[in-house]
C-alpha cells in the first residue's frame, strides 16, 4: 500500500500563501501530473510531499502511515531534481548504490541491484564513467536509475525532463512511462508543459495560485475543463459569452448555442468553451440540420503549417476564435471569407466560473 | 594584438619576479655588498646554519603558520557552510561583519590585539600570535570556502538525502569532497597570511620568541647580510612549490564541473 493521501495542507511564506488547504489522493501505482504556471504551489506540493517542505498545516501520509514529522531521509522516497543532481565525485555506479549503501545493501547484492537498474534505463556498462562524461539524457536516466533501485515508497519527479530537448524530451517521456509501468511505483510528476502531462499521466492536477483547481484523467481534464483557468491552461479554448435562454446561451447577435451540460437559470450570463479542433469550417448560409451549433464568422488570417491549417476568424458577434483544421482535401479557405463555423453541442462546456 | 598582450604579460611577470630573483641571486653572491661581477658562492648559506636566531625564527614562522591554517580552516569552513547552507539569525549582518577585519590597517588591529592581551592577562609570545594570526586568517577562509559553496549546487544535498542520507551525513559524503579544493586553498590563503604577517607578529612577540619577518626586520636594524637573502630564498622556495601543487592538483580556478 503506497498510495499517497494529502489533508488541507497549507503552506503560506510570509504573508504570501503557497497553497490553500489542499486536500488530495495518489492511488498506489498511478501516475499524476501536477501541471500550472510557474508559482501555481506545483512544486511546493512535491516538495511537501518529499518531506523538504514542512507544511503550516495539515497531513501527508504515505502507504497510509502520517509522515508529515518524517524527515525525508526516513521517508522512502525517489526523487529526480531537474539539474539530475548526480554526484560529480562518483562514478554513475557510485551513484545508483548511494541509496543502497544507506540501505544496508552493499558489495555483490548491490552490485547486483546497480547492473539491473541500469539495464532498464537502458544504460548497461555504463556503471564506471563520471556523470560528465554523459549526455544530458543519459544523466537523466542514471537519476531516475538511482531514485528507482532503492525501491521507493513514492516517485517524485520534479521537472526532470525540462533541461532536455525537444526530440530528447519525448524520448525520455515514452522511457519514463515504461519505467514507471515496469516498476508500478506511484508517481508525482511535476511540469509545466501541458502534451507532457496528457500523454504520460493516468491523472492531472491543474494547480492555479496554491489550489489543485481540476484533476481527473487527461481526457476529462482537457474535454470537460471546469474553469476559465483550466481551459487555457491545457490547450486552446475559444470562448463564447452571453446570456442564458431557455437552457440555450444567445449570444450578443442572437446566435442561439446550445450545450452538453446544462447552463445556468434562464437570464444569467454564461460562458462556454470550445476547443478549436471541435469546430469544422462549412460554407455560409447554408442551413444546419439542428443538431449542431452553427455560427457565422469571417475569415481573418489562415496560417498555413503543411499538414495542418489554423485559421483566425471574428465571429459574428466580434469574439475573436481560433479553429484547427486538418489539410485533408488540400483546399484552403481564403482570408476575408464568410463561412459557418458548425460545431456538437456536446463539445460545448459551460464555464463554472462563468463571465 | 597577441604580440602586444603577450609583451604586456611577460612585463607584468618582470615586474612581479625581479626583484625577487635578484633577491635570490644575491643570496648566493660571494660579496656582502652586492658587489658585481657575481662570483658564485655558497657561504652565506653556510653562515646561515650557524646563524641559530634566524632559524628558531625561521622555524617559529613555519610552525604557527601550519597552526594557523589548520585552526583557522576548521572554523573558517564551520562558519562558512553555517551561514551558507543553513538559516542563521542575522545571517546578512554577520557575513557583513567578516569583512571589515581584512580591510582595518593591520597596525590598527595588533595596537588593539596588544592592548586587548595586555589587559585580560594573555600577554604577548607565540600563544598570543597563534590567536592574532588565526583571528586574522578565519575572514579569508570564510570568503574562500563561501565561494566554493555556491558553486555546489544544494540540490546535490537533497539528493543526498532524499535517498536516505541524515544531513551531517550528505555532508561529509558530497559536499565535503567536492569542497575539497576550496578547503584546501582556503587553507593555503591562511598559511600564507600568517607567514606574510609582520606588523601584528611585531606587537606580539617576545625577544625570546620572534617570527622570520620580525627577525629579519630587527636583523637589517642591526646590519644587512645576505644571510637574510638566504633564509628568505629557503623560505620562498619551499611556499612557492606547496602552491604550484596545489595548483596542479586542486586547479583553485574551478575548471571542475561541480554541478
Amino acid at each position: 500500500m503506497t498510495n499517497v493521501d494529502i489533508t488541507s495542507v497549507a503552506k503560506t511564506y510570509g504573508q504570501t500563501p503557497v497553497l490553500a488547504d489542499i486536500t488530495t489522493h495518489f492511488a498506489e501505482g498511478s501516475f499524476t501530473s501536477l501541471l500550472g504556471p510557474s508559482g501555481s504551489g506545483k512544486t511546493t506540493l512535491l516538495r511537501i510531499v518529499a518531506g523538504f517542505i514542512t507544511p503550516d498545516s495539515g497531513k501527508v501520509a504515505i502507504g497510509g502511515a502520517d509522515v508529515t514529522d518524517t524527515p525525508v531521509y526516513a521517508r522512502n522516497i525517489g526523487m529526480v531534481f531537474q539539474s539530475y543532481a548526480l554526484f560529480p565525485h562518483m562514478t554513475v555506479a557510485q551513484n545508483v548504490a548511494f541509496g543502497l549503501a544507506r540501505r544496508g545493501i552493499r558489495g555483490a547484492e548491490a552490485r547486483k541491484l546497480v547492473d539491473r537498474a541500469l539495464e532498464m534505463v537502458r544504460l548497461p556498462g555504463f556503471g564506471e564513467r563520471r556523470p560528465k562524461q554523459l549526455s544530458g539524457g543519459q544523466q537523466q536516466r542514471v537519476a531516475l536509475a538511482r531514485a528507482v533501485v532503492i525501491q521507493p515508497s513514492v516517485l517524485l519527479l520534479d521537472e526532470p525532463l525540462s533541461a532536455l530537448d525537444r526530440r530528447l524530451r519525448q524520448e525520455m517521456q515514452v522511457e519514463l512511462k515504461r519505467i514507471q509501468r515496469e516498476t508500478g511505483l506511484t508517481t508525482i510528476f511535476v511540469t509545466h508543459d501541458q502534451e507532457e502531462a496528457l500523454a504520460l499521466s493516468d491523472k492531472v492536477a491543474i494547480l492555479d495560485r496554491g489550489r489543485i483547481v481540476q484533476m481527473g484523467p487527461p481526457a476529462e481534464v482537457y474535454e470537460q475543463p471546469k474553469t476559465r483557468f483550466a481551459a487555457e491552461f491545457l490547450g486552446d479554448t475559444n470562448f463564447l459569452k452571453g446570456t442564458v435562454v431557455d437552457g440555450a446561451l444567445r449570444l450578443s447577435d442572437g446566435t442561439l448555442i446550445r450545450t452538453g451540460a446544462p447552463l445556468p437559470a434562464t437570464g444569467a450570463a454564461a460562458m462556454v468553451a470550445v476547443r478549436p479542433e471541435k469546430m469544422r469550417i462549412d460554407a455560409a448560409g447554408k442551413a444546419g440540420d439542428g443538431a449542431e451549433n452553427r455560427l457565422s464568422a469571417r475569415i481573418d488570417h489562415v496560417i498555413y503549417a503543411g499538414p495542418a491549417l489554423t485559421y483566425a476568424l471574428t465571429a459574428s458577434d466580434s469574439t475573436a476564435l481560433k479553429i484547427f483544421a486538418q489539410n485533408s482535401t488540400g483546399a484552403i479557405h481564403a482570408e476575408g471569407s464568410d463561412v459557418s463555423l458548425v460545431w456538437q453541442p456536446a463539445h460545448t462546456i459551460p464555464m463554472e466560473d462563468a463571465a | 594584438m597577441t604580440a602586444l598582450a603577450r609583451f604586456y604579460l611577460l612585463a607584468i611577470l618582470v615586474f612581479l619576479y625581479l626583484p625577487i630573483v635578484v633577491m635570490m641571486a644575491m643570496g648566493f653572491n660571494e660579496s656582502a655588498l652586492y658587489e658585481l661581477p657575481f662570483r658564485f658562492s655558497t657561504r652565506w648559506y653556510e653562515a646561515l646554519s650557524g646563524n641559530g636566531q634566524l632559524i628558531s625564527a625561521g622555524v617559529n614562522s613555519v610552525v604557527i603558520a601550519l597552526i594557523t591554517a589548520v585552526i583557522a580552516t576548521l572554523a573558517g569552513t564551520m562558519a562558512a557552510v553555517a551561514l551558507d547552507r543553513h538559516a542563521v539569525r542575522g545571517r546578512t549582518l554577520l557575513q557583513l561583519l567578516l569583512l571589515p577585519p581584512i580591510a582595518i590597517p593591520w597596525l590598527i588591529t595588533g595596537t588593539a590585539m596588544l592592548v586587548f592581551f595586555f589587559w585580560t592577562g594573555i600577554g604577548r609570545g607565540m600563544h598570543a600570535l597563534l590567536i592574532g594570526h588565526v583571528a586574522l586568517a578565519i575572514p579569508y577562509v570564510v570568503l574562500v570556502v563561501g565561494t566554493g559553496l555556491k558553486t555546489i549546487r544544494s540540490d546535490l544535498e537533497e539528493a543526498a538525502v532524499s535517498l536516505g542520507s541524515t544531513p551531517l551525513h550528505a555532508f561529509f559524503a558530497v559536499t565535503l569532497p567536492l569542497l575539497a579544493p576550496s578547503i584546501l586553498g582556503a587553507a593555503l590563503f591562511a598559511f600564507a597570511v600568517s607567514l606574510d604577517q609582520f606588523v601584528i607578529s611585531y606587537f606580539l612577540s617576545t625577544p625570546g620568541f620572534a617570527t622570520l619577518p620580525v627577525q629579519i626586520y630587527s636583523a637589517i636594524r642591526k646590519g644587512f647580510t645576505p644571510e637574510i637573502n638566504a633564509i628568505s630564498t629557503i623560505l620562498l622556495l619551499g611556499s612557492m612549490s606547496v602552491i604550484v601543487v596545489f595548483a596542479i592538483f586542486a586547479r583553485p580556478g574551478g575548471s571542475r564541473d561541480k554541478r
